[in-house]
């Protein structure tokens, strides 16, 4: 799968370079990054309680799945925080995990 | 007097959705200047969510049959905006009586009040599937602000699974911007609806708005199924949702496939800063859950605290906004200021009816409590901490915990990063099917600050 989400509408916006997980990637002024990386790949980042893949459940700000980070730590919901240019994601969080169920 | 008395008196109302708006609007025609906090960056809640600055589409692109009212509320708040003090992408994590705990853009304030008047809105209300934590399930509202606020669909090829009235709005609303419907699969059998149908009269209108979009999905040749079980939700941790499996009215089971599900069943109030400022709930028969004890008015068991809208009682947008202008006057009436009688009894009857229709919603579309006892051990109830029911279960069997905030000690279900907003209800169910009791008897979960996570990151602000 190369995106999860599809876009419909509004593809004239102008674009926006970000880089998520090192790797340099184009958006649209106004996506959020939940959008911007969905659209391109399948997954936001990896469930810290079993080996599943997450791409956020609610889009309103309510179940916080969709956290991902700046490469300096500060955690954003991806759901709720547009793209801007040279924005630096990490999507595994900068500490070390926390693997209750093995 | 009276007006200088007005003018001092610190009003906080919390949420610009429509029930905030339209009680900012009335406050400020009386003379009293509210404070307007909302998580959201920009107002309307999330029915009349707006599009981000530099989208083009129009309001009936946008939001269809309830185009008109949207506009009208957004160009309400664009004439308040200027004349009260509004701070948008503002999360209140917590009160005490008097002040809020506010965080905005990482920075910790406090803000004074001597009214409160919580528009909080509403959540999805979600059962468990087997399966629902794969990549590619959304909640149904979430669905929705995929294609309003952000023009995307949530997969290739979407199925549309749970009831209420919003399955069938959005499964529509995809349809329409040219998303590939897979599959529309409603818990609720045909009777229910039936049998719901003098009660839905009271608003013939949204009866009819709402067998158009019905009639629309046919027309497409959508597959609508009624009455459905859902049983699983089908793919690998890896790559995510690749179907869902339900068992049809029929007995037979149903295979769809699809890379994303779009599954709710209606709306659960946002209580927990009501419960932290220890204002009273109630349990709602009719909806079986916990809702705000208000009087008709929205004066909460409090003094000083108020609500309106979907955060005390699930209702809909259009009784947010007769509910927002009717907490305002009672608020006013409170300061002893006077208020506009007819206006007053004008929104108390657009509220009976809608009193009437959502009972009737109730009905034609329940709650379908049985499918969390018929959840298998190995389904997951907590998403954020992968937690199942069969782990549920045997708190309330091994260790006797048929209370909810005991259970959740021993489980952890609802402590994750949702804090029980996706799986408390449900988690309920559990409890109350494992111990044998009506889900009223076990409780609801208490309210925790901060009501959403803070970072560690997070600065004090001096005031």
């Amino acid at each position: 799968m190369k995106g999860r989400f599809v876009r419909l509408a509004e593809q004239g916006r102008p674009t926006v370079k970000l880089t998520v997980d090192g790797t340099p990637i184009e958006a649209l002024q106004g996506d959020t990054l939940m959008v911007a990386l969905l659209t391109q790949g399948s997954a936001l980042r990896q469930s810290e309680f079993d080996s599943g893949r997450r791409a956020g459940f609610c889009l309103m700000g309510a179940c916080q799945d969709c956290w991902v980070w700046t490469r300096s730590g500060e955690r954003l919901r991806a759901c709720s925080n547009e793209v801007r240019d040279g924005l630096d994601i990490v999507t595994t969080q900068p500490e070390a995990i926390w693997p209750l169920h093995g | 007097m009276a007006t200088a008395r007005l003018s001092t008196h610190r009003v906080v109302i919390v949420g610009a959705g429509p029930a905030g708006i339209r009680c900012a609007e009335t406050l400020l025609a009386a003379g009293c200047k509210p404070i307007l906090i909302d998580e959201n960056r920009r107002d309307g809640g999330q029915i009349y969510r707006r599009q981000p600055e530099g989208f083009t589409r129009d309001y009936t692109t946008l939001y269809g049959t309830e185009a008109a009212k949207a506009k009208d509320l957004h160009q309400s708040f664009d004439r308040l905006r200027g004349l009260i003090d509004y701070r948008p992408d503002t999360l209140v994590w917590n009160l005490t009586p008097g002040q809020l705990c506010c965080v905005s853009q990482g920075k910790h304030s406090t803000v004074d009040y001597d009214a409160l008047i919580l528009c909080t809105g509403a959540t999805d209300r979600l059962m468990p599937i087997e399966g629902w934590q794969l990549a590619g399930t959304y909640s149904l509202g979430g669905a929705q602000i995929a294609l309003k606020s952000q023009a995307v669909s949530i997969g290739h090829r979407v199925v549309f699974m749970g009831s209420g009235p919003l399955l069938y709005l959005v499964a529509s609303q995809y349809l329409k911007a040219g998303a590939n419907v897979a599959a529309v699969l409603d818990t609720s059998p045909l009777g229910k609806r039936i049998g719901a149908l003098p009660k839905l009269l009271a608003r013939p209108g949204v009866l009819f708005t709402g067998m158009k979009l019905l009639a629309q999905l046919y027309r497409a040749k959508i597959p609508v199924h009624l009455g459905i079980s859902p049983l699983q939700v089908l793919g690998d941790a890896q790559r995510g949702v690749s179907g869902v499996r339900v068992r049809t009215a029929e007995g037979k089971t149903l295979t769809v496939e699809c890379d994303a599900v779009a599954l709710g069943y209606h709306l659960r109030p946002e209580t927990q800063l009501a419960d932290l400022a220890g204002c009273r709930l109630r349990f709602d028969e009719a909806s079986s859950q916990w809702w705000l004890a208000t009087d008709e008015e929205g004066r909460t068991s409090v003094n000083g605290v108020y609500a309106a809208g979907d955060g005390s009682k699930i209702r809909g947008a259009d009784a947010a906004e007769h509910a927002g202008r009717l907490v305002a006057m009672a608020l006013l009436e409170d300061l002893h200021q006077p208020v506009d009688a007819g206006l007053r009894d004008e929104q108390r009857r657009a509220l009976a009816l809608m009193d009437q229709f959502r009972l009737g919603l109730a009905q034609a579309f329940p709650w379908p409590a049985e499918q969390a006892k018929a959840l298998p051990d190995s389904a997951i109830v907590c998403r954020c901490e992968m937690i199942s029911a069969g782990e549920l279960r045997r708190t309330v069997s091994e260790k006797g915990a048929c209370e909810v905030n005991r259970a959740k000690a021993f489980s952890r279900v609802g402590m994750g990063r949702c804090q029980g907003r996706y799986c408390s209800q449900a988690g309920a169910e559990v409890i109350a099917a494992a111990a044998g009791v009506n889900v009223q008897l076990v409780g609801r979960q208490r309210g925790q600050a901060p009501v959403k996570p803070l970072s560690m990151l997070t600065e004090e602000v001096s005031p």
